[in-house]
């Protein structure tokens, strides 16, 4: 049976302007990381220090967490946890009840993705207005992301401009991008003044000086995080780090691998709300902190370097299988290598498995990885817990899930047969004798291939003959 | 780093199912480039198949139990010279996580220790010297996935065909991108490896080569199938193939 995401998978193969939009937007990113990155050995010894700082920050998170909370609160932020993508939509909400705002305006935030709060908010009638270039244009066309760092990278300048044209027709159509910015800006430029709240995401966590990490080019996220006075940040339990130390190397490969900038333009360093005397900042700080399947991956030793990410978005631009399918073919808030490795752990096996198979394990990602990890082993984990028989052994959501009886049975016959080398061999031999009779219509392989062809005889056969020492 | 770095007297040489079956004389070739630089080499007839197959679908016990039964074939503390970069990735760099904890690691972690990629025993450890006999020609270079970035090999192709005086190595496209083969991925993901195949041959296409080689069979029945089924199909061959007919070998 073809599966839901293979349909979608030939859906969208077929888009020829989409896909040539990734193609040109990925070959793009690879170029501008490379060139941010002359000195190789540099470029491994950074990763192998953000590694560690990842490391260590993971092997003491319960930890830093406490020190988190209680640095946070001694600043006058209020903190929140949550365990599910629910509890921090109601969070949230209260937060916003409390303010009476009916709308909220934000900066990016992947996490509030994952949560789905912008339709949560939209049912109940609050508005929700994506404020980043890319979510604004993708929120205008009612979509979702399809990359984590460029919400919008699957539409090109002219569908861009189309689109802006089709929603406010009132302004002249343009392809001119400077254009088309300003004109984002202005809309939201009146949004600012008038929200309520502001929302944002964090990228790093500082435990030893309670203090919020955002990076962003736009300037939107400075002003999600100060012009509203009620400001509420929401991240995932893993993106602490021990201290303030440990920022600027984390910073200096998370910008030059997603985007290849030395820096982002703007890097807010968030410590309290508005101070009295302070002409500006927001009088409310809010972190909620989700969990949201995060502990479950934390209580395996292996699957735990999952949470050493940092977002950066650089296995996905470097995915062979990403760029040809875009990032809504997976139908999962986070798409890639780091998607096929997270969702099918948080949403269980049986829900996103096949992500796990979507892979050539061809390491092009963990590759480039700045905290190194290595997604094609955790990908070969996954594969494994999604059809082992000892389930009960692992904490991995859904595992055992993918087994299949006829599956089950292939592999079972292969490992006999390979672990029988006279039968094995003298089937290979007759193979290559009867070759004529094996089918050439091997389905989705010959659908754009021809059928293997056997050699007249192996090469076992040919060493035998030639004398080769058999030992 | 492999335990020796010096010349052996013999090696065994692991042929792998793939080779067996599709590309024996890439096997044969492979052995008669090392015999001719003066090592014996020994085939233990009982080697079937690395386990990856079942490794990368998630059958460990079934993988595990196929491994087994090779690294019973290896006993001598002598190099293990695989003609594939997927194959002795799965030997070298998997073969320590499959066994963890069973009875027999200590085994395994030896077996894993003395694995070599076919070009990268030939460079490193033979330092081997080609004399080009061939008339000039333009070839394209695969490297697996496996090669290039499991066992980090991918140089040692480049400087093996760099050292035949009539072969122009022609550079193409998106030369480090997987060619979508990914063993079961072919056929679990038909439609993407499709795509990226595709795209494979249409850069080694447009490179104008009259050859393509590589030191893996997997990649090589992968993008020379796409070839064939779309017609006018640019000769494939395996590296020691290759190397062997360019160097005086007798053609096959
Ligand atoms: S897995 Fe690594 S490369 Fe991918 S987004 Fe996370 S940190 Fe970046």
């Amino acid at each position: 049976m073809t599966s839901e995401f293979r349909l979608t998978v030939r859906e969208n193969l077929a888009k020829a302007e989409v896909r040539a939009n990734f193609y040109r937007a990925m070959d793009g990113l690879m170029t501008r990381r490379l060139d941010q990155f002359p000195d190789k050995v540099e470029l491994e010894r950074l990763r192998t220090q953000s590694m560690a700082i990842r490391a260590n920050a993971l092997s003491k998170l319960p930890e830093l967490l406490e020190q988190l909370e209680a640095n946070l609160t001694r600043n006058g932020i209020q903190v929140h946890w949550a365990e599910t993508t629910d509890q921090a939509n109601q969070i949230v909400l209260g937060i916003m009840q409390q303010h009476n705002a009916q709308s909220i305006i934000k900066g990016k935030s992947m996490v509030s993705e994952e949560m789905g709060l912008n339709h949560f908010l939209e049912a109940l009638g609050i508005e929700a207005l994506e404020s980043d270039l890319g979510e604004f244009i993708i929120q205008l066309d009612h979509e979702a992301p399809s990359h984590i760092i460029m919400p919008a990278i699957h539409k090109n300048r002219v569908q861009i401009a189309k689109l802006f044209h089709e929603k406010f027709p009132d302004i002249p159509y343009t392809e001119d991008v400077d254009e088309l910015t300003q004109l984002a800006r202005r809309i939201l430029r009146d949004k600012f003044y008038a929200a309520p709240v502001g929302l944002s995401g964090v990228n790093f966590m500082v435990a030893e000086t309670g203090t919020l990490c955002l990076v962003e080019n736009e300037g939107n996220g400075r002003m999600s995080t100060t012009a509203p006075p009620v400001h509420i940040a929401v991240t995932g339990i893993e993106k602490v780090v021990e201290s303030l130390s440990d920022v600027p190397p984390l910073l200096s490969i998370l910008t030059r691998s997603a985007t290849g900038q030395p820096i982002t333009t703007y890097v807010n360093m968030i410590s309290s709300p508005r101070k009295p005397g302070e002409k500006d900042g927001p009088e409310e700080v809010h972190l909620v902190l989700l969990d949201n399947g995060r502990s479950n991956i934390y209580s395996d030793p292996e699957l735990l370097a999952t949470l050493r990410c940092i977002r950066c978005g650089a296995c996905i631009n470097h995915c062979p299988v990403y760029v040809r399918i875009g990032g809504h073919s997976y139908g999962t808030v986070y798409p890639g290598p780091i998607g096929s490795i997270l969702e099918p752990q948080k949403a269980g096996l049986d829900v996103h498995g096949e992500l796990t198979q979507a892979s050539t394990l061809c390491g092009a990602c963990s590759e480039v990885c700045p905290v190194r990890i290595p997604i094609p082993s955790i990908l070969n984990r996954l594969r494994y817990d999604g059809v082992r028989k000892d389930a009960a052994n692992t904490n991995t959501v859904g595992s055992g899930k993918r087994r299949t009886l006829s599956e089950a049975a292939t592999w079972k016959t292969w490992a006999w047969a390979a672990t029988h080398p006279a039968l094995y061999h003298t089937g290979s031999k007759l193979a290559t004798r009867f070759k004529g009779m094996l089918p050439t219509n091997l389905g989705a392989w010959t659908s754009v291939r021809t059928a293997p062809k056997l050699a007249e005889s192996t090469l076992h056969e040919r060493l035998k003959a030639l004398g080769v020492d058999h030992e | 780093m492999n335990m020796t770095q010096q010349k052996p007297d013999t090696l065994y040489f692991f042929g792998t199912c793939l080779i067996d079956l599709m590309y024996p004389q890439a096997g044969v070739s492979a052995i008669q480039l090392i015999q001719r630089a003066g090592v014996n080499v020994i085939f233990p007839p009982a080697q079937t198949c690395c386990g990856q197959p079942a490794w990368n679908s998630g059958y460990r016990d079934e993988a595990r139990a196929v491994a087994r039964a090779q690294i019973a074939l290896f006993p001598k503390p002598i190099p293990i010279v695989i003609p594939s970069g997927s194959c002795a990735g799965m030997m070298k760099a998997h073969y320590p996580e499959l066994f963890k904890g069973e009875a027999d690691e200590a085994q395994a972690l030896d077996v894993a220790g003395r694995v070599f990629e076919l070009t990268e025993f030939l460079v490193d450890v033979l330092q081997i010297e080609l004399q080009d006999l061939g008339a000039p020609i333009k070839v394209a270079v695969h490297t697996s996935c496996s090669a290039r970035r499991e066992m980090g090999v991918a140089d040692k192709i480049e400087s093996l065909l760099g050292q035949l005086s009539n072969v122009e190595r022609v550079e193409h496209a998106r030369k480090p991108e997987c060619c979508g083969f990914g063993g079961t991925f072919a056929v679990k993901e038909p439609e993407i490896s499709a795509a990226m195949v595709l795209d494979k041959t249409t850069h080694i296409r447009n490179a104008g080569v009259d050859r393509l080689v590589s030191q893996d069979g997997g990649c090589l029945m992968n993008i020379s199938g796409a070839m064939e089924k779309q017609g006018n199909a640019i000769p494939s061959q395996h590296i020691a193939e290759f190397l062997w007919e360019r160097t005086g070998g007798n053609a096959s």
